[in-house]
């Protein structure tokens, strides 16, 4: 491929406002922006997450008792709705991550980004409330 | 709308640079990763909060001991974890680049980021090889039922 070296003449073209145009608001872009806003925020999540993480699994190597202790916290109620916002984001990111996967090896799937975009959304939203009927009399069940 | 005939300025990588172009492998790395982690990151999550009775309730030392004296367990969290903290640390790098400005702070940043996931993939690697499931001196009701056979 041969790349020319001349400067960019990306911004010749003055871009014509479209009618029914909200002037002067904050940049909301389309499903595009959104998935990309989406998969960086829960990709930095779920990132601080594992680091903490990797720490609470590494506390079995103390004692039973540290690690049933540390552990323990992971338990309560209030942790086990974190664990379903955890686990939305863990789904999200990865269906995500197959459409931008997708879109980048076949230009054809560039044309229905948009309605894959909602496909993802839809499918974590099945898996999410899967994920939560089983999870939550878990978090409430005696133990 | 396509570009029909691409003409910018600032082409990804210099026509002048030779050999292996490292940002192209990270990029294949963080789909490569992806596809890989999906199914173990789903599996994780399924086996210890869904499959297993008790879901997070049943999280304890006997859980844990019982997973990491099996071998294929200790194989499936070791890869999963060099993966998702490479491709976590990659990705977090990107977005460093995109963000931080400063000269200074970001070199500061980045090398905080390869410094803690290095100390997190060899201290996990070590915990989950050296794991003794049964260790001498502490009470049998918080260990894995087998320990009582040895
Ligand atoms: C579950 C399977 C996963 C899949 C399929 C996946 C997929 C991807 C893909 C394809 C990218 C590249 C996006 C691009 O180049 O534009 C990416 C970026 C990223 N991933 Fe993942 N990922 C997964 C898990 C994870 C995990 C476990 C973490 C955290 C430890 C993580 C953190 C990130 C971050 C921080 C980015 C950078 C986002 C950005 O640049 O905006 N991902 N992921
Ligand atoms: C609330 C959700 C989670 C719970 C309750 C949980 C629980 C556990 C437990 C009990 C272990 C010990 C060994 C084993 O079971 O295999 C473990 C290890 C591990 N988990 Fe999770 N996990 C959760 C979410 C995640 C997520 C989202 C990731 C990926 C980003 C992850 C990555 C890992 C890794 C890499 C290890 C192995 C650490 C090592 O070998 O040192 N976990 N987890």
């Amino acid at each position: 491929m041969r790349v020319s070296t001349s400067t960019s003449n990306l911004a010749d073209e003055t871009p014509k406002p479209s009618k029914n145009r909200i002037v002067g608001t904050l940049y909301r872009g389309n499903e595009g922006m959104w998935s990309w806003v989406l998969h960086r925020i829960t990709g930095i999540a779920i990132y601080f997450f594992l680091l903490v993480h990797v720490l609470d699994t590494a506390t079995v190597r103390i004692s039973p008792e540290v690690y049933n202790a540390i552990i323990g916290a992971y338990k309560n109620p209030i942790m086990g709705l974190g664990e379903i916002a955890l686990v939305g984001a863990v789904v999200l990111h990865a269906l995500n991550g197959i459409r931008i996967i997708l879109v980048d090896m076949f230009p054809a799937v560039t044309r229905v980004q948009r309605q894959l975009f909602w496909g993802v959304v839809g499918i974590s939203l099945v898996l999410i409330i899967a994920f939560s009927i089983r999870h939550i009399p878990n978090v409430f069940g005696a133990h | 709308m396509t570009i029909d005939n691409p003409n910018y300025a600032y082409p990804a990588r210099s026509t002048k640079r030779r050999g292996i172009n490292l940002e192209k492998a990270g990029w294949i790395f963080m789909r490569v990763s992806g596809v890989v982690l999906i199914v173990l990151i789903f599996g994780h999550l399924f086996y210890n909060l869904m499959w297993t009775p008790g879901g997070i309730q049943a999280i304890d030392f006997g859980f844990v001991g019982g997973k990491f004296a099996n071998p294929f367990w200790q194989w499936y969290d070791v890869i999963m974890l060099w993966l998702a903290i490479i491709h976590g640390s990659n990705g977090v790098r990107t977005i460093v680049n995109d963000y931080v400005h400063n000269k200074t702070v970001r070199g500061v940043l980045l090398w905080a980021i390869l410094l803690a996931g290095a100390v997190l993939i060899v201290l996990g690697t070590l915990i989950t090889f050296t794991f003794d499931p049964c260790p001498t001196g502490a009470s049998a009701e918080l260990l894995p039922s087998f320990c009582a056979d040895l």
